[in-house]
C-alpha cells in the first residue's frame, strides 16, 4: 500500500479510516439487528467491501452522483449518509432516508448524490448514465460512479448502456465490485472471458484495482473523475474485493459454493481496515491509540443511532398511498 | 377551425414543449433524422439538433433506462418506444425502475417522463408489431396511462404528459396518424383524469378508448337508426380514471359496455366494468357489457385479423340486445 504523492493530507487519511470503520460498524449492527430478529426482510452486508466504497466515494464531491446496489449500505455511508436515518430506514420506520418505504435494499439519499440502492441485479446501470448524460446535457463536470457486482456483469443492459455512454462521451465510471461471488455461485463458472476486456471492447478504458486497498481505489478514482470531468469519460474499473457474510444474511451454510479456508485468508490476510491501520501507523500518521479511540466514538453513535431507530415511529398507515405519484 | 393530422398534432407538442422547457430531449431509435417509421417526428432535430432529439442504438432497455436516470436528475426525457410491442423489452426499466422510484424514496426522488409509444392491430403487422398493451402498464401502480383518440386529443394530452412530474405511457393508435381533427392554433393542454363525453346519449353508455372511440362513435350512428340512444364516453386516461363521469352517465342510461383494443381477458374492459357493476349496479338494467379483441396473438392474413378486433357492426349488435332486454346470457 502506498499513497503516490504528498497532496493527501492527514486529514484525508483519517476521514477514509473514519468512513471504512463506519461502513463496518453499521453492518456489525444491522447484523446483530437481523438475527435478533429487530429487523424486518432480508439484507446483505457489505462488510469486507470498504475499500471500494470509501475509495471511491471519498474522490467524489456531494453534487457527483452515485447508483448503489443490494449490497448497498456501504455506498451509502461512503457517500455521507448518517447512522441514524439509515437504521430507521433498515427497521421502517418513519424518520428513514424513505419514510420507510425503501428497507434495505431501496435507500436513497440524494442530498448526498446518492440516487438510491437497487434490488434488480443491474438494475441501475441505465440510471447511473442516465444520470451522467443529464450532466452532460446540463454542461456540468457531475460525475456518476455505477456500482455494480461481478454477478451483474451478466446483465445485458450493462453492454447496452456502456455502447451508448462510449458513443457519446458520458461522464460516468462503471464500478464492477468482483467479490468472486454471483450470490451464490463462483463467478468463474458464469464469467467467459475478461470482464474489463468487455468494457474495452467498447474502446472504453478499463482498469483493474486492488479493492482492498484504499488509498490505490481513490487514487485511480481521483485520476478518473478528472478525465471524466474534462470531456474523457466514460471508464470502467474492476475492483477486485471479498464479502465477509454470505448472499444475504442467513446464508451460513455455504461450504458448497465457498471454502471456509478462502474466507479466513481474505479476512486475515487482506482486511482493507487492517491494511489501512497498519499503513496509518506504520508512516506515523496516527497513532493505534487514536485509531482505537476513533473505532470507541463510532461504536457509541452507532449504538445510539440503533437505540434512537429502535424507539423510533413507524409511519402512520395513511401513507401507505402516499408517493404513489409526484404532484 | 383548421384541422390536421395526428401526426402533425403530436409533433407540434413535442415541438412546443421541446421550445418552452429545455429539460426536454427526445430519445430513442431513429428519433432524429429518419423522424421514426411513422415520420412523426419529421422536422424537429433539424430545429432543437442531436442534442435534444437523441438517436440511440437499437436497445429499448438501455435507453429506456437512461431516460429513468436522467429524469431522476432533472431532465424531463420523451422516450420514443417505436412499436407498443416494445413494451415487453423495457418491463424492468418501465415498471421495477420508474414507477416505483418516487414511492421507494418516499417522495424525494422524482422520475419525470413520457413513453410515447403506439398500439393498434389490423395494420398487416402480425402478432409482434400490432399489440395494445395499455392495460399491461395500468396495471403497475406509480404509471400514468393516456390513451388519446384524436389529433385533438393527441395534442392537448401529450402537452400535460410532458409537464406532469410522474412516469407517463401514452399510446398513439398508430392507424390514426393520417386522420385529421380540429386543433385549435392557440395552446391547450387536455388534463389527465378527465374523461370526455362525445356523444349524449339516454339508453346505453358506450364507454370507448383510443382506438376504440372512432368504433363507438360509429356504432352509436348504428344504434340511431334503430332509435337507440348511445352515449359515448372517451376516458382519456385509464390512470387516472374519471370514474365519476362513467358513474353519472351510467346511472342515466341504466346499461353500460365497454370497448377497448386490448385483449379482452384480464383488461382495461374488465377493470372498468367491474367498477360499474361495483358502484352502479342499484342503476343498471342489464349485464354490463364489454369487449375487447380476441384472445388470440394478432394473426397476420387480413381475411383473419379483422375479426379479432371490435367493429361498429358487433359494437352495435351486442349494445342493441341489451336495450331490448335480449340479453339472455351476457356471460
Amino acid at each position: 500500500m502506498s499513497a503516490s504523492d504528498n497532496k493527501h493530507n492527514r486529514e484525508d487519511y483519517l476521514r477514509m479510516y473514519r468512513q471504512m470503520v463506519r461502513i463496518r460498524t453499521f453492518e456489525d449492527n444491522a447484523n446483530q439487528l437481523y438475527l435478533s430478529a429487530k429487523m424486518p426482510g432480508l439484507t446483505h452486508m457489505y462488510s469486507g467491501e470498504e475499500a471500494v466504497a470509501v475509495g471511491i466515494c471519498e474522490a467524489l464531491t456531494d453534487s457527483d452522483r452515485i447508483t448503489s446496489t443490494h449490497r448497498g449500505h456501504g455506498h451509502c455511508v461512503a457517500k455521507g449518509a448518517d447512522f441514524q436515518a439509515m437504521f430507521c430506514e433498515l427497521l421502517g420506520k418513519e424518520e428513514g432516508y424513505c419514510r420507510g418505504k425503501g428497507g434495505s435494499m431501496h435507500i436513497a439519499d440524494q442530498s448526498h448524490g446518492n440516487l438510491g440502492a437497487n434490488a434488480i441485479v443491474g438494475g441501475s446501470m441505465g440510471i447511473a448514465t442516465g444520470s451522467a448524460l443529464r450532466a452532460k446535457l446540463q454542461k456540468s463536470d457531475d460525475v456518476t460512479v455505477c456500482f455494480f457486482g461481478d454477478g451483474a456483469t451478466a446483465q445485458g443492459l450493462l453492454y447496452e448502456v456502456m455502447n451508448m455512454a462510449a458513443l457519446w462521451n458520458l461522464p460516468v465510471i462503471y464500478a464492477c465490485e468482483n467479490n468472486g461471488y454471483s450470490e451464490y455461485t463462483a463467478t468463474a463458472e458464469i464469467a467467459a472471458g475478461s470482464i474489463t476486456d468487455r468494457a474495452r471492447a467498447f474502446g472504453i478504458e478499463a482498469f483493474e484495482v486492488d479493492g482492498q486497498d484504499v488509498l490505490a481505489v481513490n487514487e485511480l478514482t481521483r485520476e478518473l473523475t478528472g478525465r471524466c470531468r474534462r470531456g474523457e469519460g466514460p471508464f470502467f474499473i474492476e475492483l477486485q474485493t471479498y464479502r465477509y457474510h454470505g448472499h444475504h444474511v442467513g446464508d451460513i451454510n455455504r461450504e458448497y459454493y465457498r471454502p471456509k479456508a478462502e474466507e479466513k485468508d481474505w479476512k486475515e490476510s487482506r482486511d482493507p481496515i487492517e491494511k489501512f491501520t497498519q499503513w496509518l501507523t506504520g508512516e506515523g500518521i496516527a497513532s493505534t491509540d487514536e485509531l482505537e479511540a476513533m473505532k470507541a466514538e463510532i461504536s457509541d453513535d452507532a449504538a445510539s443511532a440503533v437505540d434512537y431507530a429502535l424507539k423510533a415511529k413507524y409511519p402512520e398507515t395513511h401513507e401507505v398511498d402516499m408517493h404513489v405519484f409526484a404532484d | 377551425m383548421r384541422k390536421i393530422t395526428l401526426s402533425q398534432a403530436v409533433n407540434e407538442a413535442l415541438a412546443e414543449e421541446l421550445r418552452r422547457d429545455p429539460t426536454t430531449f427526445i430519445i430513442g431509435e431513429d428519433v432524429a433524422e429518419a423522424g421514426t417509421p411513422f415520420k412523426v417526428l419529421s422536422g424537429l432535430v433539424e430545429e432543437f439538433g442531436t442534442e435534444r432529439v437523441i438517436d440511440t442504438p437499437i436497445a429499448e432497455p438501455g435507453f429506456m433506462g437512461i431516460a429513468v436516470g436522467a429524469a431522476m436528475t432533472g431532465s424531463r426525457p420523451i422516450v420514443d418506444l417505436m412499436f407498443g410491442d416494445f413494451l415487453f423489452l423495457i418491463m424492468d426499466q418501465l415498471c421495477n425502475q420508474a414507477a416505483k422510484i418516487h414511492y421507494m424514496s418516499g417522495g424525494k426522488l422524482n422520475v419525470p417522463l413520457v413513453v410515447r409509444t403506439n398500439l393498434g392491430a389490423t395494420r398487416r403487422s402480425a402478432a409482434q408489431h400490432s399489440q395494445s398493451l395499455h392495460a399491461l402498464v395500468a396495471h403497475i401502480p406509480g404509471l400514468k396511462v393516456a390513451l388519446p383518440s384524436s389529433a385533438y386529443e393527441a395534442k392537448g394530452l401529450m402537452k400535460t404528459a410532458i409537464r406532469d412530474n410522474n412516469p407517463v405511457v401514452i399510446f398513439e393508435d398508430k392507424l390514426m396518424y393520417n386522420d385529421k381533427a380540429e386543433v385549435p392554433e392557440e395552446e391547450y393542454l387536455i388534463p389527465f383524469g378527465e374523461a370526455a363525453i362525445l356523444r349524449e346519449g339516454r339508453d346505453i353508455t358506450l364507454v370507448a378508448t383510443s382506438s376504440m372511440v372512432q368504433v363507438a362513435l360509429a356504432a352509436a350512428d348504428l344504434l340511431a337508426k334503430d332509435g337507440i340512444s348511445a352515449e359515448v364516453i372517451d376516458p382519456r386516461t385509464i390512470v387516472p380514471l374519471d370514474e365519476e363521469t362513467i358513474l353519472k352517465s351510467v346511472q342515466k342510461t341504466s346499461r353500460a359496455m365497454v370497448i377497448d383494443e386490448g385483449h379482452q381477458s384480464y383488461g382495461i374492459t374488465g377493470e372498468i366494468a367491474s367498477r360499474i357493476s361495483e358502484k352502479a349496479f342499484y342503476h343498471l338494467d342489464a349485464p354490463v357489457l364489454r369487449m375487447g379483441a380476441m384472445d388470440v396473438p394478432v394473426p397476420f392474413s387480413p381475411a383473419l385479423e379483422d375479426i379479432t378486433v371490435p367493429t361498429p357492426e358487433r359494437v352495435a349488435e351486442k349494445a342493441r340486445l341489451s336495450v331490448r332486454g335480449e340479453l339472455f346470457n351476457a356471460a
